[in-house]
């Protein structure tokens, strides 16, 4: 019974533990709950990905309305490779959470905090599993309105403003993705993703989907903050709570960035996206220049969160130049960085996390001298820092040079310039605060900060650890992304098996 | 607004009859139009015509604000409990058909309650909406 009804699971069990954190009415006890569902669902999400390993994909049919009529969860191994990067970030930050949260938010809030975030996981799940393309908007808007009032949390009176931003170009970004979908509908009767990529051939060459294809894009890329529709991302990651950066900023530009994958190789295909409509002459430029402006603005901020930020704005960059090579290895550096990024962000974020509980704030010239305090916080930042850099042996190394290898095969020379360029660039940004927390003298009258709590150091170690890991042991990550790759990529298309009843 | 007799006494007159057809829209929605998210939407809309009519202290005696967010939780947990119960029954989750042992029952038993967990978050969370803008100070 359990094991068949596993892809519904996955989704249900948040749902269904966001209202019961909010009855329980009790910040520990909604803790604990949260905690214990995201733990369960990344026990499921790697029961999926163990399941469909080999390359078949599961299909579950909720309330047994078969597909293309009802609804279709569908586990291919690029879900349940993205499931398993929102899951195990779910569960480490969600362990993370007490402590921080009881910091930052009123006790009032804490129940509602977590059922936010229960909300938000299930919507970043759901976006993942589903193979209808209405279904998506739906949970798009559960995760993207949960976000929002999670920003909203933030204890600066700006985390306010940063929301409404947010809301107001996450709105714009859901929108434009529902008119393309109700585009296709009009013209192919259907909202399954598959059933839509079968039917779509007849009528490729329309403007009705060519308009589609603009909306669709451009709405997702607001979502996944491609430059220039970033502006929303670094208020939002500044002044949200702790824990919510670090959640956001491993997960939800993630999912939009998996969303365009879907959509650009499942749905459209990619003979249509880059031989027809060309997508690569935008997207390639736009992530260069967000490649390079987000590394450049990181080195002039004066808070950790917001340089965190915008470096994740040329991260998101790099995924999309991955993206625009057009190739199996440009894919698959795509989809590496996906993962390694969500590693990196995750860790440095959590420590940031750590040092905000510590110190109560994020300016990094407030930092001076806190290596000795906090060693062990400020050593997981170094490493994600090395990581972000792209420093052997850490995760950000093995994306990078699958990123390098990708463009070199097309021979994109400057493409190469400019990753190595920003790259050193990061060395910049990273190194401003390693100088300030280790080479200068705290302060006499400073007050005496102690270490983060081990609640707090275990979770981000866990993810430092990780980014190690997977910078020497690259069997899960590059072999399975590569076959992704080569499965988007082959098999006509890389169009979703339409379902076969079982 | 609140002192405008006309308005009282036909508030008065209709509430009753708003309430009852949310009820309508809600049991009636599985053969004709309607369901639980139209009677949760009329539901409240009844209780905000009396407080608009009779101040918002009275309507909030009558529905305790407290008991607004567990109502708005407890919908959202009936419907994926149904969904639950469904997949413990052994279907797929929500496939009504195995809640009676005639697949028709079932599927008509089914819709009855989630559309009721719709109605009561949706009555719930209407009501949560009005009371916080209203009862907002300055």
């Amino acid at each position: 019974m359990i094991a068949d009804n596993l892809p519904a699971l996955l989704v249900v069990l948040p749902l269904l533990g966001a209202p019961l954190c909010l009855l329980l009415n009790r910040g520990t006890a909604a803790w604990l709950v949260a905690t214990l569902v995201a733990w369960l669902v990344l026990a499921i999400s790697i029961a999926l990905l163990w399941q469909v390993r080999g390359g078949d994909a599961l299909h579950y049919a909720f309330g047994n309305w078969q597909p293309p009529w009802g609804i279709d969860y569908v586990v291919d191994r690029l879900a349940a490779y993205v499931l398993l990067i929102v899951a195990a970030i779910g569960a480490v930050v969600m362990a993370y959470a007490r402590r921080s949260v009881a910091a930052e938010i009123e006790p009032a809030q804490q129940p509602l905090f977590y059922t936010l975030m229960l909300l938000c996981l299930a919507g970043l799940l759901g976006i993942t599993i589903t193979g209808d393309a209405f279904n998506l908007f739906v949970l798009l808007e559960i995760s993207s309105l949960s976000t929002y009032a999670l920003v909203s949390l933030g204890r600066d009176r700006r985390a306010l403003t940063a929301a409404y931003q947010y809301l107001i170009m996450g709105t714009i970004g859901a929108t434009f993705y529902i008119i393309g979908v109700g585009l296709l509908y009009m013209l192919t009767g259907t909202l399954n993703m598959a059933d839509i990529a079968s039917r779509l051939a007849p009528v490729a060459g329309t403007n009705t989907v060519h308009t589609a294809f603009a909306f669709i894009t451009v709405g997702l890329a607001l979502k996944l903050a491609m430059f220039p529709l970033h502006l929303w991302l670094p208020n939002a990651y500044a002044f949200a709570p702790s824990v919510v950066t670090a959640f956001l900023a491993a997960t939800a530009t993630k999912v939009a960035l998996y969303a365009m994958i879907r959509f650009i190789y499942s749905v459209f295909g990619g003979a249509f996206t880059f031989s027809q409509m060309h997508a690569e002459l935008l997207v390639l430029p736009l992530a260069a220049a967000g490649a390079f402006v987000g590394s450049v603005v990181a080195v002039f901020q004066h808070g950790l969160k917001r340089m965190l930020a915008y470096s994740s704005v040329a991260q998101i960059g790099y995924m999309l130049i991955g993206l625009g090579a057009m190739s199996v290895t440009g894919l698959t550096a795509a989809l590496l960085h996906l993962f390694n990024h969500a590693l990196m962000k995750g860790a440095l974020f959590l420590a940031v996390g750590a040092l905000v509980l510590r110190m109560g704030t994020t300016r990094i010239s407030a930092l001076s001298g806190i290596a000795k305090q906090m060693p062990w916080t400020m050593a997981a930042f170094v490493i994600g820092g090395l990581s972000l850099i792209g420093v052997p042996a850490t995760a950000g190394f093995v994306s990078k040079w699958y990123l390098i290898l990708a463009v070199l095969e097309n021979g994109w020379w400057p493409l190469v310039v400019l990753v190595v360029l920003t790259s050193l660039i990061a060395v910049v940004y990273v190194w401003r605060v390693i100088e300030v927390a280790y080479f200068e003298e705290r302060p006499a009258d400073a007050p005496p900060v102690r270490e983060a709590p081990l609640s707090l150091l275990l979770p981000t170690w866990l993810l430092v650890l990780a980014n190690l890991y997977f910078g020497i042991e690259t069997g899960l990550t590059v072999g399975l992304a590569g076959e992704i790759a080569t499965d988007l990529f082959g098999a006509g298309s890389g169009a979703l098996p339409l379902e076969a009843a079982p | 607004m609140g002192d405008d007799r006309v308005l009282r006494v036909i508030a008065r007159l209709l509430i009753p009859f708003i309430l009852l057809f949310a009820l309508y829209v809600q049991f009636h929605g599985d053969y004709g139009p309607g369901g639980g998210f139209q009677a949760g939407v009329i539901f409240a809309a009844g209780i905000i015509l009396y407080a608009l009519t009779y101040g918002v202290e009275p309507a909030m005696r009558l529905v305790p604000r407290r008991l607004l967010a567990p109502l708005a939780a407890l919908g959202v947990l009936l419907y994926g409990g149904v969904g639950v119960a469904t997949m413990v029954l052994g279907g797929k989750f929500l496939d009504y058909s195995v809640l009676a042992h005639d697949p028709l029952h079932g599927q008509h038993y089914g819709i009855l309650l989630i559309e009721l967990g719709v109605g009561i978050t949706v009555a719930a969370v209407m009501l949560l909406i009005f009371f916080a803008f209203m009862s907002r100070e300055g």
